[in-house]
Protein backbone atom coordinates (compact mmCIF):
# COMPACT_ATOMS: atom_id res chain seq x y z
CA UNK A 1 0.00 0.00 0.00
CA UNK A 2 2.95 2.34 0.81
CA UNK A 3 4.65 1.52 -1.97
CA UNK A 4 1.63 2.27 -4.24
CA UNK A 5 1.04 5.69 -2.16
CA UNK A 6 4.31 6.17 -3.21
CA UNK A 7 4.74 5.34 -7.27
CA UNK A 8 1.26 6.80 -7.34
CA UNK A 9 1.44 10.26 -9.78
CA UNK A 10 0.20 12.95 -7.14
CA UNK A 11 -3.75 13.78 -8.07
CA UNK A 12 -5.08 17.01 -8.04
CA UNK A 13 -7.73 17.49 -5.58
CA UNK A 14 -10.05 20.24 -5.13
CA UNK A 15 -11.57 21.09 -2.01
CA UNK A 16 -15.28 23.57 -2.77
CA UNK A 17 -16.58 24.98 0.22
CA UNK A 18 -20.47 25.61 -0.05
CA UNK A 19 -22.75 26.35 2.58
CA UNK A 20 -20.75 24.93 5.63
CA UNK A 21 -19.50 25.98 8.94
CA UNK A 22 -15.67 24.90 8.43
CA UNK A 23 -16.09 22.03 10.83
CA UNK A 24 -14.81 19.72 8.50
CA UNK A 25 -11.98 20.84 7.38
CA UNK A 26 -11.16 21.40 11.37
CA UNK A 27 -12.20 18.04 11.83
CA UNK A 28 -9.59 16.56 8.97
CA UNK A 29 -6.64 18.59 10.24
CA UNK A 30 -6.95 16.48 13.80
CA UNK A 31 -6.44 12.94 11.27
CA UNK A 32 -3.71 11.49 13.01
CA UNK A 33 -3.24 8.28 10.48
CA UNK A 34 -2.47 9.42 7.40
CA UNK A 35 -2.01 12.99 8.49
CA UNK A 36 -3.35 15.98 6.23
CA UNK A 37 0.03 17.28 6.32
CA UNK A 38 1.59 14.10 5.22
CA UNK A 39 -1.34 13.74 2.48
CA UNK A 40 -0.68 17.08 1.18
CA UNK A 41 3.26 16.63 0.72
CA UNK A 42 3.30 13.15 0.01
CA UNK A 43 -0.15 12.04 -1.80
CA UNK A 44 -2.14 14.46 -2.87
CA UNK A 45 -2.02 18.13 -4.89
CA UNK A 46 -4.44 19.66 -2.95
CA UNK A 47 -5.09 22.47 -5.29
CA UNK A 48 -7.65 24.60 -3.83
CA UNK A 49 -8.72 25.02 -0.26
CA UNK A 50 -9.87 27.83 1.07
CA UNK A 51 -8.96 27.18 4.65
CA UNK A 52 -5.79 25.73 4.20
CA UNK A 53 -4.53 27.31 1.40
CA UNK A 54 -2.09 30.78 1.05
CA UNK A 55 -3.97 32.44 -1.95
CA UNK A 56 -6.81 34.52 -1.98
CA UNK A 57 -8.65 36.55 -4.44
CA UNK A 58 -7.62 36.37 -8.09
CA UNK A 59 -4.83 34.13 -7.29
CA UNK A 60 -7.29 31.42 -5.83
CA UNK A 61 -9.41 32.00 -8.39
CA UNK A 62 -6.59 30.93 -11.06
CA UNK A 63 -5.38 28.06 -9.30
CA UNK A 64 -8.87 26.65 -9.55
CA UNK A 65 -9.25 27.09 -12.68
CA UNK A 66 -5.96 26.27 -13.88
CA UNK A 67 -6.24 22.68 -11.53
CA UNK A 68 -9.77 22.36 -13.25
CA UNK A 69 -8.32 22.91 -16.99
CA UNK A 70 -4.99 20.86 -16.27
CA UNK A 71 -6.77 17.92 -14.42
CA UNK A 72 -9.92 17.85 -16.30
CA UNK A 73 -11.95 14.33 -15.69
CA UNK A 74 -9.03 13.15 -13.11
CA UNK A 75 -8.81 15.49 -10.42
CA UNK A 76 -10.88 14.47 -7.64
CA UNK A 77 -13.60 16.70 -6.32
CA UNK A 78 -14.05 17.55 -2.43
CA UNK A 79 -17.66 19.39 -1.80
CA UNK A 80 -18.33 20.25 2.54
CA UNK A 81 -21.30 22.02 2.68
CA UNK A 82 -24.87 22.10 1.07
CA UNK A 83 -25.96 23.80 -1.92
CA UNK A 84 -28.99 26.15 -1.69
CA UNK A 85 -31.10 26.23 -4.31
CA UNK A 86 -33.64 29.25 -2.86
CA UNK A 87 -33.68 32.95 -4.78
CA UNK A 88 -31.19 31.41 -7.50
CA UNK A 89 -28.95 29.85 -5.18
CA UNK A 90 -28.42 33.72 -3.91
CA UNK A 91 -28.00 32.17 -0.13
CA UNK A 92 -24.30 31.20 -1.02
CA UNK A 93 -21.63 32.66 -3.31
CA UNK A 94 -18.11 32.71 -4.27
CA UNK A 95 -16.45 34.90 -6.00
CA UNK A 96 -19.99 35.97 -7.56
CA UNK A 97 -21.00 32.92 -8.46
CA UNK A 98 -23.24 30.72 -6.67
CA UNK A 99 -22.45 27.09 -5.34
CA UNK A 100 -24.70 25.37 -7.96
CA UNK A 101 -22.96 27.07 -10.65
CA UNK A 102 -19.75 26.38 -9.45
CA UNK A 103 -20.39 22.61 -8.49
CA UNK A 104 -21.56 22.13 -11.65
CA UNK A 105 -18.44 23.45 -13.62
CA UNK A 106 -16.35 21.65 -10.91
CA UNK A 107 -17.73 18.56 -11.15
CA UNK A 108 -18.05 18.18 -15.17
CA UNK A 109 -13.98 17.32 -15.20
CA UNK A 110 -13.86 15.09 -12.11
CA UNK A 111 -13.16 11.78 -11.68
CA UNK A 112 -14.85 11.28 -8.61
CA UNK A 113 -16.89 13.38 -5.79
CA UNK A 114 -16.72 13.15 -2.42
CA UNK A 115 -19.28 14.84 -0.57
CA UNK A 116 -17.45 15.82 2.98
CA UNK A 117 -19.61 15.82 5.96
CA UNK A 118 -23.85 15.66 6.38
CA UNK A 119 -24.14 19.10 4.54
CA UNK A 120 -22.93 17.66 1.60
CA UNK A 121 -24.05 13.94 1.41
CA UNK A 122 -27.05 14.91 2.89
CA UNK A 123 -28.02 18.66 3.50
CA UNK A 124 -27.29 18.90 7.11
CA UNK A 125 -28.52 21.60 9.17
CA UNK A 126 -28.85 23.96 6.36
CA UNK A 127 -31.64 21.63 5.41
CA UNK A 128 -33.18 21.34 8.44
CA UNK A 129 -36.88 21.93 9.03
CA UNK A 130 -37.69 24.71 7.19
CA UNK A 131 -34.93 24.79 5.22
CA UNK A 132 -35.00 28.59 4.26
CA UNK A 133 -32.34 28.24 1.99
CA UNK A 134 -33.82 25.41 0.17
CA UNK A 135 -30.61 23.64 0.56
CA UNK A 136 -29.88 20.23 -0.91
CA UNK A 137 -26.91 17.66 -1.07
CA UNK A 138 -24.38 16.99 -3.97
CA UNK A 139 -26.14 13.98 -4.90
CA UNK A 140 -28.94 16.15 -5.36
CA UNK A 141 -27.81 17.68 -8.26
CA UNK A 142 -24.81 15.69 -9.74
CA UNK A 143 -26.17 12.05 -10.87
CA UNK A 144 -23.57 11.22 -13.56
CA UNK A 145 -20.39 10.80 -11.60
CA UNK A 146 -19.54 8.79 -9.29
CA UNK A 147 -19.65 9.99 -5.48
CA UNK A 148 -18.97 8.82 -1.85
CA UNK A 149 -20.95 10.13 0.90
CA UNK A 150 -18.30 10.62 4.38
CA UNK A 151 -21.49 12.41 6.48
CA UNK A 152 -21.17 13.77 10.02
CA UNK A 153 -20.85 16.95 11.78
CA UNK A 154 -18.16 16.71 11.39
CA UNK A 155 -16.86 13.19 9.60
CA UNK A 156 -14.16 11.12 11.85
CA UNK A 157 -11.01 12.57 10.95
CA UNK A 158 -9.30 9.03 9.57
CA UNK A 159 -12.66 7.83 7.89
CA UNK A 160 -11.79 11.37 5.64
CA UNK A 161 -8.50 10.54 5.00
CA UNK A 162 -8.72 6.81 4.93
CA UNK A 163 -11.86 6.76 2.11
CA UNK A 164 -9.14 9.20 0.08
CA UNK A 165 -6.06 6.92 0.67
CA UNK A 166 -8.48 4.40 -0.29
CA UNK A 167 -9.18 6.41 -3.35
CA UNK A 168 -6.01 7.30 -4.33
CA UNK A 169 -4.26 3.24 -3.50
CA UNK A 170 -6.75 1.27 -5.59
CA UNK A 171 -8.03 4.16 -7.85
CA UNK A 172 -11.73 3.49 -7.39
CA UNK A 173 -13.83 4.58 -4.64
CA UNK A 174 -14.91 2.04 -1.29
CA UNK A 175 -17.42 0.29 -1.06
CA UNK A 176 -20.79 1.90 -1.00
CA UNK A 177 -23.92 1.18 1.28
CA UNK A 178 -27.50 2.27 0.35
CA UNK A 179 -26.76 6.00 1.18
CA UNK A 180 -23.78 6.09 -0.51
CA UNK A 181 -21.36 5.96 2.51
CA UNK A 182 -18.29 3.81 2.17
CA UNK A 183 -19.23 0.04 4.27
CA UNK A 184 -16.26 0.08 6.13
CA UNK A 185 -16.54 2.63 8.25
CA UNK A 186 -20.34 3.56 8.22
CA UNK A 187 -21.55 -0.73 7.90
CA UNK A 188 -22.59 -1.11 11.59
CA UNK A 189 -24.05 0.61 13.70
CA UNK A 190 -22.70 2.94 17.00
CA UNK A 191 -24.85 0.73 18.97
CA UNK A 192 -23.85 -2.58 17.82
CA UNK A 193 -20.03 -1.17 18.56
CA UNK A 194 -20.78 0.39 21.98
CA UNK A 195 -18.50 -0.53 25.38
CA UNK A 196 -21.72 0.44 27.27
CA UNK A 197 -23.71 -2.01 25.04
CA UNK A 198 -23.54 -5.18 27.94
CA UNK A 199 -25.31 -1.57 30.31
CA UNK A 200 -28.03 -1.83 27.76
CA UNK A 201 -28.46 -5.21 27.80
CA UNK A 202 -28.65 -5.23 31.73
CA UNK A 203 -31.02 -2.65 31.52
CA UNK A 204 -28.92 -0.41 33.45
CA UNK A 205 -29.15 3.31 32.47
CA UNK A 206 -28.05 6.62 33.43
CA UNK A 207 -31.13 8.90 34.42
CA UNK A 208 -29.39 11.89 34.17
CA UNK A 209 -26.40 13.55 33.25
CA UNK A 210 -24.61 13.02 36.76
CA UNK A 211 -26.28 10.77 38.53
CA UNK A 212 -25.09 7.32 39.63
CA UNK A 213 -25.33 5.46 36.58
CA UNK A 214 -23.95 8.40 34.50
CA UNK A 215 -20.85 8.08 36.68
CA UNK A 216 -20.76 4.30 36.29
CA UNK A 217 -20.66 4.55 32.64
CA UNK A 218 -24.08 3.13 32.39
CA UNK A 219 -25.89 3.27 28.92
CA UNK A 220 -27.14 6.55 27.88
CA UNK A 221 -30.24 5.36 25.75
CA UNK A 222 -32.69 7.10 28.07
CA UNK A 223 -30.88 10.38 27.65
CA UNK A 224 -31.47 10.25 24.37
CA UNK A 225 -28.35 8.83 22.50
CA UNK A 226 -29.38 7.73 18.79
CA UNK A 227 -26.52 5.15 18.18
CA UNK A 228 -29.29 1.96 17.59
CA UNK A 229 -29.76 3.90 14.36
CA UNK A 230 -27.11 6.14 13.75
CA UNK A 231 -24.09 3.58 11.40
CA UNK A 232 -20.51 6.01 12.36
CA UNK A 233 -17.36 4.59 13.23
CA UNK A 234 -16.92 6.47 16.42
CA UNK A 235 -17.06 3.36 18.91
CA UNK A 236 -14.51 1.86 16.72
CA UNK A 237 -11.86 4.32 14.92
CA UNK A 238 -12.46 6.97 18.01
CA UNK A 239 -11.61 10.46 17.66
CA UNK A 240 -8.61 12.75 18.15
CA UNK A 241 -5.98 9.86 17.65
CA UNK A 242 -8.35 7.49 19.53
CA UNK A 243 -8.59 9.28 22.43
CA UNK A 244 -12.14 9.24 22.86
CA UNK A 245 -15.64 9.96 21.53
CA UNK A 246 -19.27 11.59 22.56
CA UNK A 247 -20.18 8.01 24.17
CA UNK A 248 -17.15 7.64 25.94
CA UNK A 249 -16.74 10.98 27.01
CA UNK A 250 -20.40 10.93 28.75
CA UNK A 251 -22.92 12.41 26.31
CA UNK A 252 -25.61 10.08 24.03
CA UNK A 253 -24.63 10.09 19.88
CA UNK A 254 -26.77 12.45 17.75
CA UNK A 255 -27.24 10.71 15.20
CA UNK A 256 -25.38 13.21 13.23
CA UNK A 257 -23.91 10.93 10.40
CA UNK A 258 -27.74 10.20 9.13
CA UNK A 259 -29.85 12.13 6.74
CA UNK A 260 -31.95 14.76 8.51
CA UNK A 261 -30.79 13.71 12.03
CA UNK A 262 -31.49 17.13 13.28
CA UNK A 263 -35.02 16.63 12.34
CA UNK A 264 -35.46 13.24 14.41
CA UNK A 265 -37.36 14.42 17.50
CA UNK A 266 -34.85 15.99 19.60
CA UNK A 267 -31.43 15.19 20.97
CA UNK A 268 -32.17 14.19 24.60
CA UNK A 269 -34.97 12.35 23.65
CA UNK A 270 -34.55 8.68 23.36
CA UNK A 271 -35.70 6.71 20.94
CA UNK A 272 -38.75 5.27 22.18
CA UNK A 273 -40.40 8.03 23.40
CA UNK A 274 -42.69 10.30 21.32
CA UNK A 275 -40.83 12.63 18.72
CA UNK A 276 -43.59 15.21 19.65
CA UNK A 277 -45.95 15.86 22.54
CA UNK A 278 -49.25 14.11 21.88
CA UNK A 279 -51.47 16.87 20.26
CA UNK A 280 -54.97 15.27 19.53
CA UNK A 281 -54.68 12.94 22.65
CA UNK A 282 -56.58 14.79 24.87
CA UNK A 283 -59.44 16.37 22.25
CA UNK A 284 -59.75 12.69 20.86
CA UNK A 285 -60.29 11.61 24.61
CA UNK A 286 -62.72 14.58 24.76
CA UNK A 287 -64.29 13.57 21.68
CA UNK A 288 -64.59 10.11 22.44
CA UNK A 289 -66.25 10.88 26.01
CA UNK A 290 -68.68 12.88 24.03
CA UNK A 291 -69.81 9.78 21.70
CA UNK A 292 -69.86 7.52 24.57
CA UNK A 293 -72.44 9.83 25.97
CA UNK A 294 -74.10 10.43 22.87
CA UNK A 295 -74.78 6.93 22.08
CA UNK A 296 -75.65 6.20 25.46
CA UNK A 297 -78.67 8.89 25.31
CA UNK A 298 -79.38 7.44 22.17
CA UNK A 299 -79.63 3.94 23.51
CA UNK A 300 -81.66 5.05 26.47
CA UNK A 301 -84.20 6.81 24.61
CA UNK A 302 -84.42 3.45 22.67
CA UNK A 303 -85.03 1.15 25.37
CA UNK A 304 -87.48 3.91 26.51
CA UNK A 305 -89.61 4.04 23.57
CA UNK A 306 -89.12 0.17 23.83
CA UNK A 307 -90.88 0.04 27.08
CA UNK A 308 -93.62 2.60 26.02
CA UNK A 309 -94.33 0.44 22.86
CA UNK A 310 -94.78 -2.25 25.12
CA UNK A 311 -98.43 -4.19 24.96
CA UNK A 312 -99.39 -5.47 28.29
CA UNK A 313 -100.82 -9.47 27.30
CA UNK A 314 -103.59 -10.35 29.31
CA UNK A 315 -105.29 -14.11 29.82
CA UNK A 316 -107.77 -12.61 27.97
CA UNK A 317 -105.76 -11.65 24.88
CA UNK A 318 -104.36 -15.35 24.93
CA UNK A 319 -107.59 -17.21 25.37
CA UNK A 320 -108.84 -15.11 22.36
CA UNK B 1 -38.49 9.77 2.98
CA UNK B 2 -36.01 7.60 4.49
CA UNK B 3 -35.87 5.57 7.38
CA UNK B 4 -35.06 7.91 10.09
CA UNK B 5 -38.14 10.11 8.39
CA UNK B 6 -40.49 7.07 8.67
CA UNK B 7 -39.31 6.57 12.59
CA UNK B 8 -39.24 10.09 13.28
CA UNK B 9 -43.47 9.89 11.68
CA UNK B 10 -44.05 6.64 14.01
CA UNK B 11 -42.88 8.22 16.87
CA UNK B 12 -44.49 11.93 16.28
CA UNK B 13 -47.76 12.19 14.41
CA UNK B 14 -48.44 8.07 13.80
CA UNK B 15 -48.37 7.92 17.72
CA UNK B 16 -50.34 11.37 17.89
CA UNK B 17 -53.20 10.11 15.77
CA UNK B 18 -52.74 6.19 17.00
CA UNK B 19 -53.06 7.29 20.84
CA UNK B 20 -56.31 9.43 19.54
CA UNK B 21 -58.04 6.94 18.33
CA UNK B 22 -57.07 4.79 21.17
CA UNK B 23 -58.58 6.32 23.74
CA UNK B 24 -61.70 7.91 21.68
CA UNK B 25 -62.24 4.41 21.06
CA UNK B 26 -62.02 3.05 24.69
CA UNK B 27 -63.64 6.19 26.60
CA UNK B 28 -66.86 5.77 23.72
CA UNK B 29 -66.87 2.06 24.49
CA UNK B 30 -66.76 2.05 27.67
CA UNK B 31 -69.54 4.73 28.47
CA UNK B 32 -71.69 2.69 25.98
CA UNK B 33 -70.98 -0.25 27.73
CA UNK B 34 -71.59 0.63 31.12
CA UNK B 35 -74.53 3.27 30.24
CA UNK B 36 -76.06 0.31 29.16
CA UNK B 37 -77.54 -0.84 32.44
CA UNK B 38 -79.81 -3.89 33.58
CA UNK B 39 -82.70 -4.45 34.96
CA UNK B 40 -83.26 -5.16 38.24
CA UNK B 41 -83.18 -8.92 39.36
CA UNK B 42 -87.04 -8.41 41.29
CA UNK B 43 -86.24 -12.09 42.85
CA UNK B 44 -85.34 -12.75 46.54
CA UNK B 45 -81.03 -13.46 45.98
CA UNK B 46 -80.15 -16.63 47.12
CA UNK B 47 -76.66 -16.95 48.53
CA UNK B 48 -74.50 -19.75 48.26
CA UNK B 49 -70.70 -20.57 48.77
CA UNK B 50 -67.78 -18.81 46.30
CA UNK B 51 -70.83 -17.28 44.66
CA UNK B 52 -69.86 -13.88 44.18
CA UNK B 53 -68.80 -11.30 41.21
CA UNK B 54 -65.34 -11.20 42.97
CA UNK B 55 -65.05 -15.22 42.75
CA UNK B 56 -65.86 -15.29 39.36
CA UNK B 57 -63.00 -12.76 38.23
CA UNK B 58 -60.54 -14.96 39.63
CA UNK B 59 -62.70 -18.45 38.96
CA UNK B 60 -62.70 -17.60 35.53
CA UNK B 61 -58.58 -17.52 34.78
CA UNK B 62 -58.53 -20.94 36.09
CA UNK B 63 -59.77 -24.15 33.43
CA UNK B 64 -63.06 -25.67 34.98
CA UNK B 65 -63.03 -29.46 36.12
CA UNK B 66 -61.44 -31.56 33.02
CA UNK B 67 -61.40 -28.82 30.11
CA UNK B 68 -57.63 -28.32 30.89
CA UNK B 69 -57.52 -32.05 29.45
CA UNK B 70 -59.55 -31.64 26.83
CA UNK B 71 -58.16 -28.05 25.82
CA UNK B 72 -54.55 -28.16 26.17
CA UNK B 73 -53.60 -25.79 23.76
CA UNK B 74 -56.33 -23.00 24.62
CA UNK B 75 -55.59 -23.41 28.40
CA UNK B 76 -52.21 -23.80 28.36
CA UNK B 77 -51.27 -21.86 25.30
CA UNK B 78 -53.21 -18.88 25.96
CA UNK B 79 -51.69 -18.57 29.65
CA UNK B 80 -47.78 -18.53 27.69
CA UNK B 81 -48.76 -16.02 25.42
CA UNK B 82 -50.76 -13.84 27.48
CA UNK B 83 -48.19 -13.74 30.30
CA UNK B 84 -45.33 -13.53 27.66
CA UNK B 85 -47.09 -10.22 25.98
CA UNK B 86 -47.25 -8.80 29.42
CA UNK B 87 -43.75 -9.36 30.30
CA UNK B 88 -42.48 -8.09 26.62
CA UNK B 89 -44.55 -4.60 26.90
CA UNK B 90 -44.11 -3.80 30.46
CA UNK B 91 -40.72 -5.50 31.42
CA UNK B 92 -38.60 -4.14 28.17
CA UNK B 93 -36.85 -1.12 29.71
CA UNK B 94 -37.58 1.03 26.11
CA UNK B 95 -40.94 0.11 26.45
CA UNK B 96 -41.20 1.71 29.87
CA UNK B 97 -39.27 4.63 28.96
CA UNK B 98 -42.49 5.45 26.65
CA UNK B 99 -45.29 4.80 29.37
CA UNK B 100 -42.85 6.85 32.15
CA UNK B 101 -43.38 10.03 29.08
CA UNK B 102 -46.55 9.42 28.39
CA UNK B 103 -48.12 8.65 32.10
CA UNK B 104 -45.27 9.82 34.90
CA UNK B 105 -45.13 6.04 35.54
CA UNK B 106 -42.22 4.12 35.41
CA UNK B 107 -40.63 0.89 37.40
CA UNK B 108 -37.24 -1.35 36.63
CA UNK B 109 -36.99 -3.15 33.62
CA UNK B 110 -35.55 -7.02 32.91
CA UNK B 111 -32.36 -7.63 31.03
CA UNK B 112 -33.05 -7.82 27.45
CA UNK B 113 -32.05 -11.44 27.08
CA UNK B 114 -34.79 -12.79 29.16
CA UNK B 115 -37.59 -10.04 26.93
CA UNK B 116 -36.20 -12.24 24.10
CA UNK B 117 -36.69 -15.05 25.70
CA UNK B 118 -39.88 -14.29 26.55
CA UNK B 119 -40.57 -12.60 22.91
CA UNK B 120 -39.82 -16.36 21.47
CA UNK B 121 -42.16 -18.37 24.26
CA UNK B 122 -44.80 -15.79 23.40
CA UNK B 123 -44.54 -15.77 19.67
CA UNK B 124 -44.08 -19.89 19.19
CA UNK B 125 -47.19 -19.91 21.60
CA UNK B 126 -49.15 -17.67 19.60
CA UNK B 127 -47.86 -20.07 16.61
CA UNK B 128 -49.23 -23.27 18.20
CA UNK B 129 -52.53 -21.79 19.23
CA UNK B 130 -52.96 -20.44 15.32
CA UNK B 131 -52.25 -23.86 13.98
CA UNK B 132 -54.34 -25.22 16.54
CA UNK B 133 -57.32 -23.06 15.84
CA UNK B 134 -56.53 -24.23 11.90
CA UNK B 135 -56.43 -27.90 12.24
CA UNK B 136 -59.64 -28.79 14.59
CA UNK B 137 -62.76 -28.47 12.59
CA UNK B 138 -64.93 -26.68 15.11
CA UNK B 139 -62.29 -23.91 16.19
CA UNK B 140 -61.96 -23.24 12.78
CA UNK B 141 -65.94 -23.46 11.97
CA UNK B 142 -65.95 -20.81 15.11
CA UNK B 143 -63.14 -18.61 13.37
CA UNK B 144 -64.42 -15.58 11.49
CA UNK B 145 -62.17 -12.54 10.17
CA UNK B 146 -61.90 -11.17 13.19
CA UNK B 147 -60.18 -14.25 14.61
CA UNK B 148 -57.73 -13.95 12.27
CA UNK B 149 -57.29 -10.52 12.01
CA UNK B 150 -56.90 -9.98 15.66
CA UNK B 151 -54.12 -12.50 16.18
CA UNK B 152 -52.24 -10.88 13.30
CA UNK B 153 -51.78 -7.26 14.83
CA UNK B 154 -51.05 -8.86 17.99
CA UNK B 155 -48.64 -10.90 16.53
CA UNK B 156 -46.65 -8.65 14.40
CA UNK B 157 -45.70 -6.19 17.11
CA UNK B 158 -43.84 -9.18 18.95
CA UNK B 159 -42.25 -10.42 15.92
CA UNK B 160 -41.17 -6.94 14.06
CA UNK B 161 -39.63 -6.01 17.87
CA UNK B 162 -37.90 -9.22 17.96
CA UNK B 163 -36.84 -9.02 14.54
CA UNK B 164 -35.82 -4.97 15.40
CA UNK B 165 -33.55 -6.20 18.51
CA UNK B 166 -31.96 -9.25 16.48
CA UNK B 167 -31.45 -6.94 13.31
CA UNK B 168 -32.99 -9.61 11.06
CA UNK B 169 -34.21 -8.80 7.60
CA UNK B 170 -34.55 -4.98 7.22
CA UNK B 171 -32.01 -2.20 8.79
CA UNK B 172 -32.97 -1.85 12.73
CA UNK B 173 -33.82 1.46 11.98
CA UNK B 174 -36.62 0.41 9.50
CA UNK B 175 -37.81 -2.65 11.29
CA UNK B 176 -37.93 -0.28 14.53
CA UNK B 177 -40.31 2.16 12.67
CA UNK B 178 -41.99 -1.21 11.13
CA UNK B 179 -42.35 -1.94 15.18
CA UNK B 180 -43.70 0.99 16.11
CA UNK B 181 -45.85 1.19 13.61
CA UNK B 182 -47.64 -1.97 13.84
CA UNK B 183 -48.35 -1.12 17.87
CA UNK B 184 -49.84 1.86 16.23
CA UNK B 185 -52.25 -0.73 14.49
CA UNK B 186 -52.73 -2.37 17.28
CA UNK B 187 -53.85 0.05 19.25
CA UNK B 188 -56.14 1.93 17.03
CA UNK B 189 -57.57 -1.85 16.65
CA UNK B 190 -58.43 -2.87 19.79
CA UNK B 191 -61.10 -1.19 20.94
CA UNK B 192 -63.29 -1.90 18.09
CA UNK B 193 -62.72 -5.37 18.12
CA UNK B 194 -62.36 -8.40 20.55
CA UNK B 195 -59.60 -6.73 21.91
CA UNK B 196 -61.44 -4.72 23.87
CA UNK B 197 -61.55 -7.68 26.11
CA UNK B 198 -58.20 -5.78 27.54
CA UNK B 199 -60.82 -3.71 29.11
CA UNK B 200 -63.96 -5.53 29.30
CA UNK B 201 -62.70 -8.85 30.90
CA UNK B 202 -63.07 -8.02 34.58
CA UNK B 203 -66.02 -5.94 34.34
CA UNK B 204 -68.21 -8.78 32.69
CA UNK B 205 -66.88 -11.70 34.53
CA UNK B 206 -68.19 -9.68 37.20
CA UNK B 207 -71.44 -9.23 35.84
CA UNK B 208 -71.91 -12.73 35.12
CA UNK B 209 -70.39 -13.65 38.46
CA UNK B 210 -72.71 -11.09 40.17
CA UNK B 211 -76.39 -12.26 38.00
CA UNK B 212 -75.50 -15.60 38.56
CA UNK B 213 -74.91 -15.29 42.43
CA UNK B 214 -77.80 -13.91 43.12
CA UNK B 215 -79.51 -17.16 41.10
CA UNK B 216 -77.19 -18.19 43.85
CA UNK B 217 -75.03 -20.13 41.64
CA UNK B 218 -71.08 -19.90 41.56
CA UNK B 219 -69.78 -19.60 38.12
Amino acid sequence: MAEAMAASRRPSVIWLPFQECTGCTESITRSHSPTIEGMIFDMISLDYQETLMAAAGFQAEEALHNAMKDNYGKYLLIIDGSIPLGVDGAYSCIAGRSNLELLKEAAKGAAAIVAMGSCASFGGIPKANPNPTGAVSVSDIIKDKPIVNIPGCPPIPVVMTGVLAHYLTFGSLPELDDKGRPKAFFGETIHDRCYRRPFYDQGKFAKTFDDEGARNGWCLFELGCKGPVTHNACATAKWNGGTSWPVESGHGCLGCSEPDFWDAGGFYKALSMPADPLKIAAAAAVVGVGAGVAVSFANRAKKGAAKKAHETTTLEDLEK
Amino acid sequence: MNELQFLTWVRGPGLDIAVGIFLLGVLWRLFEIYSLGRKKDLSAPRHAAGASGLHTVFRRSLPPPGLLKRSPVSYIGGYIFHIGLAVVVFGFAPHILLVKNLTGLSWPGLPSQFIDLAAVVTMAAMVVMLVDRINKPVKRFLSTFEDWFTWAVTFLPVLTGWMAVQHLLLPYTTMLAVHILSVEILLIVLPFTKLFHAFTLFGSRWYNGRANAHKGVPV
